[in-house]
C-alpha cells in the first residue's frame, strides 16, 4: 500500500469567469519512507500539486488516496484535521510566530491537536534539530538557519507521516542551507517521508527521486543517479 | 496580543472611559438620591403632607406644578388635629409673596400663614422671642416670626423683637426668630416670615382656602392608619360620595421619597444610557483595531491554518482576544469609576452633606458583563474575516 496514490489529478482555478487550468492530469505513487523532490519552473504547477498533496487545497478532478483512504473530496474541517495529524510544513520564509519563544513556536501545531505528553513531543522535536541550547530564546534572536531548524522541529512535533519542504533553503546562505538539507536527509534516514519542492537542481539532488513537472504535466520521474550528500559534498551511489 | 500590550491598552481606552462613566453616573446619582432621602428623613419620617387637587399615586399633584386648587380649608386642619388619632400636631400653610421690608432694608423672603403648632410640625425651635398663640392664630393679629435668613437680611443680626416690619402695605410686630435650618428639598427654609393664618387669609390674601397642610404623627407605625383616617375625614368634610375621586392628595414622607426616587431614577438611567453610547463608540474602536490586527497577522493566520487550525479555532481565538481586551478595560474602568465615586463621596461629606457611597456588586457584575458583551459583538466581524482567509493565499501575503 502506497502512502500517497494520485491518478489523473487535475486542478482548475476559477477567477470571476476566467478558468485557468494548472494541473492537466498528474499520476504517481509515493511510498512511505521516500525522499522525493518535485521540480519545475514557475507556472509548472508544482506549488499547486504540493498544496493538494499537503491537504491545503482540493483537486478539481482525479483521485487522491492517502494510506488507502480516498481523500479527494474532504471538507475543510477534515482537511484541517489531516493537516494537523499527518503533515508537517517547512516554508521558504520560515513563518515563525514573531516575538514568541522557540518552545511556543514548536508547540503551535499541538494546540490544535488532542495528543498527550505535549511537553515531551516539543522537547524531542527540538532535540532532533539540535537546538535545545536555545530553547528559551525568542524567534527574533535567531539566525536564518536556526529559524528554519525551528520550523523543521515544528513540522515534526505532531509526529506526521509526511514532511513537506517548499524551497527550504531559498532564504538561506549556502552553509545554513547545507545544514538544513542535512537535517532533512537524516530525518529521511530515520524513516520520515520527505517531499521537497524546488526549482533548483542542486537542492533537488539531495533527494532520492525527482519528479519533474512542466505546464501541469509530469515530464519525468526518475531515481537520483548520484545523490549529493550534504556531508562534505560527497557523492553517494 | 501579549506582544503588543501598549496597543491593546490604548484600544481598550474607549471601553475604560465608557464603563467608568456609567459607574460614576450611577454611583453619584445614587449618592445624590441618598442625600435627598436623608434630608427628607431628617425632616421627620412621621410627617404627612396634604395637598389640594387629585393626583395618581406616583406623580406630583397639580398644586406642586403651580396650579392653584382651592379645595383645602382651615377647618380641615382643625378637624384633623382634633379628631384623628395619633396626630401630635397639625398646621396649614398659605403661601404669600410680596415686598417685605424693615425701614429701608428689603428682604426677598416669602411669607406663610400658619397655625400655632408650626414649630412642632416642622421640628424646629426659636432662638429669640415666642411663637404666636392659638388666639393670635385666629384673631387676625399682625404679628410675625422671622426665619433666620430673613432676620439676617432685615436686621443684620441685631435684636428684632418688638420692631415693626412691613409686609406689602401692612405692618407686623416681630415676636420671634427661628434658628437656622439650612436648605432642604430645594427650598431655603430660612428665607421665610411666618404670620397667623387668619391674618394671611383675611387681611393679606383675601382667600378662604389653604395651600397645603402638614400633619405630624406620633410614630411611623401609625402613619398608614393616620393617612386612612385623614382620607375619610376629608372626604366627609368635602362631601365626596363613595364613587367620586378625592379632591385632595394625602402623602406621607415615604411616598414623597418614592416619587423623588422615581423621577431621579429615570434621570439617572437616562444619563447612564448616554454614557453607554460611549461604550458603543469604544466597541467600534476595538473592532477597528482588531481588523487592523487581523490584517497584520494574515501570515500568522495562514500558518495556523496550515498546521491544522480549523476556521472555528481561528474565529474563537480572535473573539477571545477581543473579549479579553474589553473585559480588562472594563475592570480598569470599574476601578476608576469606583475611585471617582469614592472621591466625590468624601468631598461631599467633607462639605457637610449626608452622602452615601453606593458602588454595588450588581454594578460591578453589570459593568463586567457589558464589557464582555461589547467585546463579543464587536469582535465577531474581525474574527470572521480572520477565519475566512484562505491558508494558501494567507501564507503568500506580503
Amino acid at each position: 500500500m502506497a502512502l500517497i496514490e494520485i491518478k489523473n489529478l487535475k486542478k482548475d482555478y476559477v477567477n470571476d469567469e476566467v478558468v485557468t487550468s494548472v494541473l492537466h492530469g498528474v499520476t504517481f505513487n509515493i511510498e512511505a519512507g521516500e525522499f522525493v523532490a518535485i521540480m519545475g519552473p514557475s507556472g509548472s504547477g508544482k506549488s499547486t500539486l504540493m498544496h493538494i498533496l499537503g491537504f491545503l487545497d482540493r483537486a478539481t478532478s482525479g483521485v487522491f488516496k492517502f494510506k488507502n483512504r480516498d481523500v479527494t473530496n474532504l471538507d475543510d474541517n477534515q482537511l484541517a484535521q489531516i493537516r494537523n495529524e499527518e503533515v508537517g510544513f517547512v516554508f521558504q520564509a520560515f513563518n515563525l510566530l514573531p516575538k514568541t519563544s522557540i518552545y511556543d513556536n514548536v508547540k503551535l501545531p499541538l494546540i490544535y491537536s488532542t495528543k498527550k505528553n505535549q511537553d515531551k513531543l516539543v522537547k524531542d522535536a527540538i532535540k532532533a534539530v539540535d537546538l535545545m541550547h536555545r530553547i528559551n530564546n525568542f524567534s527574533n534572536q535567531l539566525s536564518g538557519g536556526e529559524k528554519q531548524r525551528v520550523a523543521i522541529a515544528r513540522a515534526l512535533v505532531t509526529e506526521p507521516s509526511i514532511i513537506f519542504a517548499d524551497e527550504p533553503t531559498g532564504n538561506l546562505d549556502s552553509k545554513s542551507g547545507q545544514v538544513v538539507m542535512e537535517i532533512l536527509e537524516k530525518l529521511n534516514d530515520d524513516g520520515h517521508t520527505v517531499i521537497l519542492v524546488t526549482h533548483e537542481h542542486d537542492t533537488a539532488q539531495h533527494a532520492r527521486r525527482i519528479i519533474k513537472l512542466r505546464d501541469g504535466l509530469i515530464v519525468s520521474d526518475e531515481k537520483v543517479k548520484s545523490r549529493r550528500s550534504a556531508k562534505e559534498g560527497e557523492l553517494q551511489k | 496580543m501579549r506582544a503588543n500590550k501598549l496597543r491593546s491598552f490604548l484600544t481598550s481606552l474607549g471601553i475604560i472611559i465608557g464603563i467608568a462613566s456609567v459607574i460614576v453616573i450611577i454611583s453619584v446619582g445614587a449618592g445624590a438620591q441618598s442625600l435627598i432621602v436623608n434630608q427628607i428623613n431628617s425632616i421627620g419620617s412621621n410627617l404627612i403632607g396634604i395637598l389640594p387637587g387629585a393626583s395618581d399615586s406616583n406623580g406630583p399633584p397639580a398644586s406642586a406644578l403651580g396650579i392653584i386648587v382651592t379645595t383645602l380649608k382651615y377647618k380641615d386642619a382643625v378637624d384633623i388635629s382634633q379628631q384623628v388619632a395619633h396626630v401630635t400636631a397639625v398646621t396649614s400653610y398659605n403661601t404669600g409673596m410680596g415686598s417685605i421690608s424693615y425701614q429701608n432694608t428689603k428682604s426677598d423672603a416669602k411669607y406663610y400663614g400658619v397655625m400655632d403648632q408650626y414649630l412642632v410640625v416642622e421640628d424646629t425651635s426659636l432662638i429669640a422671642g415666642r411663637f404666636f398663640s392659638a388666639e393670635e392664630e385666629k384673631g387676625n393679629n399682625r404679628v410675625a416670626i422671622l426665619g433666620y435668613r430673613a432676620w439676617q437680611d432685615l436686621f443684620g443680626g441685631d435684636d428684632a423683637i418688638g420692631k415693626k416690619i412691613k409686609i406689602k402695605k401692612e405692618f407686623f410686630e416681630v415676636i420671634g426668630v427661628i434658628k437656622e435650618r439650612g436648605t432642604s428639598g430645594f427650598q431655603n427654609q430660612d428665607n421665610i416670615v411666618l404670620i397667623p393664618i387668619s391674618t394671611a387669609q383675611n387681611i393679606m390674601l383675601g382667600v378662604n382656602y389653604v395651600n397645603f397642610i402638614r400633619v405630624k404623627v406620633d410614630n411611623a407605625d401609625h402613619l398608614d392608619e393616620a393617612v386612612s383616617d385623614i382620607n375619610s375625614l376629608l372626604r366627609d368634610n368635602h362631601n365626596i360620595r363613595e364613587s367620586q375621586p378625592s379632591d385632595f392628595s394625602v402623602r406621607n414622607v415615604k411616598d414623597a421619597i418614592d416619587i423623588l426616587l422615581n423621577i431621579t431614577n429615570a434621570l439617572k438611567f437616562f444619563l447612564a444610557a448616554i454614557a453607554a453610547i460611549s461604550l458603543v463608540v469604544g466597541g467600534v474602536g476595538v473592532m477597528n483595531i482588531m481588523l487592523a490586527a487581523v490584517n497584520e497577522r494574515i501570515r500568522e493566520i495562514g500558518l495556523r491554518r496550515a498546521v491544522g487550525a480549523r476556521r472555528s479555532s481561528i474565529m474563537l481565538q480572535f473573539i477571545l482576544e477581543t473579549v479579553t481586551i474589553t473585559v480588562v478595560g472594563g475592570l480598569i474602568g470599574i476601578f476608576f469609576g469606583a475611585s471617582v465615586s469614592a472621591i466625590v463621596a468624601v468631598v461631599a461629606r467633607f462639605l457637610g452633606y449626608q452622602w452615601d457611597l453606593v458602588v454595588s456588586w450588581q454594578s460591578i457584575i453589570l459593568g463586567t458583563s457589558v464589557a464582555a458583551l461589547v467585546g463579543l459583538v464587536f469582535g465577531i466581524y474581525p474574527a470572521q474575516r480572520a477565519a475566512k482567509l484562505d491558508p494558501i493565499e494567507a501564507l503568500r501575503y506580503e
